[in-house]
């Protein structure tokens, strides 16, 4: 998911801007990092064990089928690798994003990452019977000895994976079991999920327009202690591509955001529920710089409101 | 699919543009100089429709059974599901409109091509004609350079239209030209589907035609072409 920054020079201002912003403001500091280095995310953790996790991750969603492209399969190796050097570590995939588990594999065999990546996979598939042969294919295509999260990719045959992933959890097979949805469907039965079922994650879609998540889901998370990926942040780059056609507002300094897409993660993952965003790129910088909204300060309740008003004004 | 007025065309799109006609290209540098050939392929088919006859029928429905073996083996299962999975689906597409094309082209001689004066003798020869000749510039023209051409019996697109086009040039029972035409119509909706989701102006000759082909093709009595 690619969208256009402003100039180097703009964003430089922005970031002296925020710099400043942020000696005026004690309460909001940057993680600690030697001189040079990116700054260490910020990190969230999962509810139901403590482990921290970088609050911004990478998807994989279009951006990584690329097939058996020699070249788009390194570009993609050169996303992963800046987003691993910026400290990101959540990937996530799924069976229906056709080659993307194959290039992620390959990228990070190339890179030796397999240690540092929080792999994120999904099982879809029709049948619960079917679904261990999918997995199995799915890890092997990682390359990895185990998924840290498995998720019944839009709740396809939940009621047969969810037992089979429990199984799997408690056997040492995998260590977290989630459930995904995307762009507002199927509400209902995620909130009866969450309510019921003892899982760690669900992964939404939230953004600054869309936000129906905020009314019941979330808070439902939060309440019952599990971790929420956020998909979609982008709304798949329609979201930047439109808002970038309007100047960054002056508030976005404020907070350290030095582009459009780092105004639209912070809002995202200054929601107290948010474990992670997960957001897609096809360009390294994009990566690095994802990742690197990932510091504080984040936006408080009144600043989310202004952010909101602002791009729903544009 | 539950909800499924909530999705939209991107929603189903797995690739980037950038990805597919990359795909495209690498199809292209792999294989050439085959597409030498099956332009050659063409232009055959071209003379061939110059007098109908039941030889030259029958050669026209295997040179064009041949062209879906080729691309439907070659590329749309063998590239194309690559970076689609339902590609492997769409590859059964076109081994069913080699054996209809084997069956009742070829072992029954059941079908004439000729060039026809009436509206879907017309529309027949520009999709033809256009598949061959005009199909392949679209890249260049569209910015994307020569590599990247769609040539007809290479790539999906152009070797379907150009089916379209000689089915609607052919006489024969109404069932089994109906037969022949679904595969062709069903690939230009999932193809200009496709090509909407990504952007791509294609778009606007596949989608018309799976709509306008078969319309035209209704309203159109045999013409009376015989050997």
């Amino acid at each position: 998911m690619s969208h256009e920054r402003p100039s180097r020079r703009a964003a430089i201002r922005t970031l002296a801007a925020g710099a400043a912003g942020m000696l005026l403001r004690p309460y909001a500091t940057l993680a600690q990092a030697p001189f040079g280095a990116a700054p260490t995310p910020l990190a969230r953790a999962i509810p139901s064990t403590g482990e921290k996790l970088p609050v911004v991750g990478l998807g994989t969603w279009i951006t990584f089928n690329v097939g058996d492209d020699p070249v788009l399969r390194d570009e993609a190796t050169a996303v992963m690798k800046a987003f691993f050097e910026a400290g990101g570590r959540v990937m996530d995939s799924s069976p229906m994003y056709g080659s993307s588990q194959e290039v992620v594999g390959y990228g990070l065999a190339r890179l030796g990452r397999k240690a540092d990546v929080f792999s994120a996979d999904k099982v879809w598939i029709g049948s619960g019977d079917d679904g261990p042969t999918q997995i199995e294919e799915s890890r092997s295509h990682w390359g990895i000895r185990r998924f840290d999260l498995l998720q019944i990719h839009n709740l396809l045959a939940w009621e047969e994976h969810l037992p089979r992933l429990l199984d799997m959890k408690a056997g040492g097979r995998l260590r977290y079991v989630g459930i995904t949805t995307s762009e507002g469907r199927r509400h209902e039965e995620i909130e009866e999920i969450l309510a019921t079922r003892p899982i760690d994650f669900v992964q939404v879609t939230y953004n600054v327009l869309d936000r129906e998540v905020e009314e019941r889901i979330l808070p439902l998370a939060r309440e019952k202690g599990i971790a929420v990926l956020i998909n979609r942040p982008f709304r798949q780059g329609a979201l930047t591509r439109e808002v970038e056609a309007h100047p960054l507002p002056p508030f976005a300094a404020d907070i350290g955001a030095a582009t459009w897409a780092q105004l639209l993660l912070k809002f995202i993952i200054s929601h107290p529920a948010v474990t992670c965003v997960i957001p897609a790129t096809t360009k390294p910088a994009h990566a690095a710089e994802n990742v690197a909204a990932a510091t504080a300060p984040l936006p408080d309740e009144a600043m989310r409101r202004r952010i909101v008003q602002y791009v729903e004004r544009l | 699919m539950p909800e499924w007025w909530t999705y939209s065309l991107t929603d189903f799109l797995l690739f980037s543009p950038r990805t597919y006609y990359r795909l495209i290209e690498r199809h292209n540098l792999a294989i050439w100089p085959a597409q030498l050939v099956t332009l050659a392929l063409g232009v055959a088919i071209a003379a061939l429709l110059r007098r109908p006859a039941r030889g030259r029928s029958r050669a026209i429905a295997g040179m064009v059974a041949l062209l879906w073996a080729w691309v439907g083996g070659i590329f749309v299962a063998g590239r194309y599901a690559t970076i689609n999975w339902t590609a492997s689906y769409f590859a059964g597409l076109f081994a069913a409109e080699v054996l209809l094309l084997g069956w009742l082209g070829v072992a029954k001689a059941g079908l004439r091509f000729g060039w026809r004066r009436d509206a879907a003798g017309l529309l027949g020869a520009v999709l033809f004609t256009g598949s061959v000749a005009l199909y392949p510039l679209l890249a260049p023209v569209l910015g994307r350079g020569w590599t990247q051409s769609e040539v007809f019996g290479i790539a999906p697109d152009p070797t379907v239209l150009g089916t379209l086009g000689l089915l609607l040039m052919a006489d024969g029972t109404p069932r089994s030209r109906w037969a022949l035409l679904a595969p062709p119509m069903v690939w230009c909706l999932v193809s200009g589907t496709t090509l909407w989701a990504m952007g791509s102006p294609e778009k606007w000759i596949l989608l018309p035609a799976a709509v306008v082909a078969p319309t035209i093709f209704a309203v159109t009595r045999d013409s009376g072409i015989r050997p």
